[in-house]
């Protein structure tokens, strides 16, 4: 439907290639074009605006290399920034010193959240742990029921004392869990909460009301890759309103460009931690920055488009 | 809502100015973009109401408004046929098939559908042809005993072509008016599923007719939309859209390329995850959310 970025900048880079350095002009243009990538790549505006003017300073700065023209140096800051800023510090699940570790997970209608529990906890039992889900997902129809078929598939327990379907307190059950953990032995407890919107006040308030009620080692932000430009005002909604540690990308086996991953990043300044790739539980990846910057500007092709240059 | 207004302000503010230099006019593109509307279909239409404004001279706050206005109408295509078509052929009933990619809403907005038709009066029986997804078909039933309808389902992992096919017997049999079938969500990059989906459309037609093909959007989706629809389109010919999660601060201005583009209507929005949160789609109500009044 629409171009590449590489189909965008071999134009720019046809007009650039006699020159011998780069002008404000052609870094402007440049930037034009990565501007509208970005945005088609589902980047928030806000984001893909201080993205662009960072990237712009840094071009006017940089050396120009010998290896590279100045309008491939642009693409490659671009690029060099994209991982960065997806990367930064990447880090491991925080265990607790003493368990269980509390994992709560967080996030709009939909995004994959209890799908994503049982991924983490057949993950950690793979690795030695013994996790156990907890049903504090009490308002979406058969939403603890589908926990339970999620901890069957994943062969770990599921702490469900309450039927759900707008029977029982989210509030009252996460806190019991903690109990029920340390009874039971259980080093790691995942807390699967209700999708909520980040203007819902009410849920909002719920979700803290859980987190203080266990006080988690990680909250995980769970956001859908096809997200688009609301993934700023959802993800800082979160942020104020329950808060968070770590995000969670799902549904990345999925053509969208993903640019929800640049924006969350980007506001919040939480890592992203894993990768959700498939319905099934054993669909699930550490996240890969450099991977995340070649599919959201189509980054691999551009970067051939360097070596050709 | 609070900074749906913040925004719409500006906006307003922006078109009474004396003159619209080039920042203001960027700025409406970017009301336009931050509403998921995409990039070129933004410039486009900022385009078009630069050369109106210069052709009918200088405008008025009000008058420059309803420009804006008028032309964000036009383009959701404001005389679209956006009836949903549920009437039964003779002794059979009408079938509606729900699909879409995974947790847009499509299970809810089977319940709402059902709600909504029971409330006019009609039978209805769901089909749960999610076989895949855990406890999807129990998800189904409890919606069918919230809203008076019966639910047909098969075995856990079993063919959701085979489940079409009972329920739609079941509603002949039953004389019931409107077959609603609720599919496993699937992205439509993944082939297999996409070709098992034509499956169950086929399967249905060997007794009824299906009358609708509901693709289910969620609002906060971005440009991947329009994907979305395409294959979708492709696959088992979607005959109208049912824009959920309009409850919450997205815009879901990607419906507006998709209806240009395919031709497909934008018929109901979900508004909410109770029975009632369903409403016909409404243009200006629609338009007037994106600018923010
Ligand atoms: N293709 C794909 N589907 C996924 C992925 N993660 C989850 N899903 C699907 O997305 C849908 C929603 O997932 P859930 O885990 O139920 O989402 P949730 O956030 O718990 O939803 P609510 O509890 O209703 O808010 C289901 O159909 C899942 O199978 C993923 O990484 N890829
Ligand atoms: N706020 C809001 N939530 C909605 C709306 N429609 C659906 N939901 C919620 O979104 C989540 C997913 O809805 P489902 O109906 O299960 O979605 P689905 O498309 O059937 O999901 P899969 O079958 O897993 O692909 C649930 O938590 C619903 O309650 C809506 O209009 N507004
Ligand atoms: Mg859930
Ligand atoms: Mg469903």
């Amino acid at each position: 439907m629409f171009e590449t970025l590489s189909d965008r900048l071999t134009s720019v880079f046809s007009s650039l290639r006699a020159k011998g350095r780069l002008s404000d002009a052609d870094i402007d243009a440049t930037c034009r074009e990565i501007r509208i990538a970005l945005l088609e790549a589902d980047v928030a505006l806000p984001v893909v605006r201080a993205f662009v003017a960072h990237v712009k300073e840094r071009a006017r700065g940089s050396e120009v290399s010998q290896a590279l023209n100045p309008a491939q140096q642009v693409v490659k800051i671009v690029n060099d920034e994209l991982v960065e800023i997806l990367g930064g510090e990447t880090r491991r699940l925080r265990l607790a010193k003493t368990p269980p570790t509390i994992i709560m997970l967080a996030g709009l209608q939909g995004a994959g959240k209890t799908t994503l529990a049982g991924k983490l906890a057949r993950w950690l039992r793979e690795q030695g742990h013994a996790p156990m889900l907890v049903a504090a997902d009490l308002q979406r129809p058969n939403a603890v029921q589908q926990l339970a078929v999620v901890g069957e598939r994943a062969e770990v327990a599921v702490f469900a004392p309450e039927p759900g379907n707008g029977v029982g307190d989210p509030v009252d059950v996460a806190r019991r869990s903690i109990d029920h953990a340390k009874r039971q032995q259980h080093d790691v407890v995942i807390i699967d909460t209700a999708g909520r919107l980040g203007i819902d006040q009410e849920l909002m308030r719920q979700a803290a009301d859980i987190r203080d009620a266990v006080q988690p080692d990680e909250i995980l932000f769970v956001v859908d890759a096809m997200i688009g430009q609301d993934a700023v005002t959802t993800a800082q909604a979160f942020m104020e309103g329950v808060g968070f540690d770590g995000v969670v990308l799902t549904k990345l086996d999925g053509d969208a460009r993903g640019g929800a991953a640049l924006s969350v990043r980007h506001i919040t300044g939480k890592p992203i931690m894993f990768a959700s790739t498939g319905e099934k539980l054993g669909d699930f990846d550490a996240f890969h920055p450099d991977r995340m910057a070649s599919r959201i500007l189509d980054m691999g092709d551009v970067l051939t488009l360097i070596e050709q240059a | 809502a609070r900074s749906q207004n913040a925004l719409g302000k500006g906006l307003l503010e922006l078109l009474s100015r004396d003159r619209l230099d080039d920042d203001a006019w960027d700025e409406i593109e970017d009301t336009l973009i931050t509403a998921d509307v995409g990039v070129s279909p933004a410039r486009a239409m900022v385009e078009e109401l630069r050369t109106k404004v210069k052709v009918l001279g200088t405008r008025t706050h009000e008058e420059a408004r309803g420009l804006l206005r008028e032309q964000l109408l036009a383009q959701v295509g404001p005389d679209m046929d956006r009836t949903l078509h549920t009437a039964p052929h003779g002794e059979r009933p009408a079938v509606v098939l729900v699909v879409g990619v995974n947790g847009t809403g499509k299970t809810t907005t089977t319940g709402k559908l059902a709600r909504v038709l029971i409330g006019d009066g009609k039978k209805v029986v769901l089909a749960a042809a999610d076989t895949f997804r855990a406890a999807a078909a129990d998800q189904l039933q409890t919606w069918g005993e919230r809203v008076g309808a019966e639910v047909v389902r098969g075995p856990e992992g079993g063919d959701p072509a085979s489940v079409a096919f009972d329920a739609t017997a079941k509603g002949i049999t039953d004389k019931a008016d409107v077959v609603i079938v609720d599919t496993a969500g699937r992205l439509h990059t993944k082939t297999g599923l996409m070709d098992e989906l034509g499956k169950v459309k086929r399967v249905i037609e060997k007794k009824a007719t299906v009358d609708e093909v509901l693709l289910v959007l969620d609002a906060t989706t971005g440009q991947n939309g329009m994907r979305q629809a395409q294959v979708f389109a492709e696959a088992v010919a979607v005959t109208g859209i049912a824009l959920t999660k309009l409850d919450g601060t997205a815009k879901g201005g990607i419906v507006i390329s998709v209806q240009r583009e395919l031709g497909v209507p934008v018929k109901l929005v979900g508004l909410g995850e109770g029975a009632d949160d369903l409403a016909p789609f409404d243009p200006e109500v629609f338009v007037d959310a994106l600018l923010g009044d």
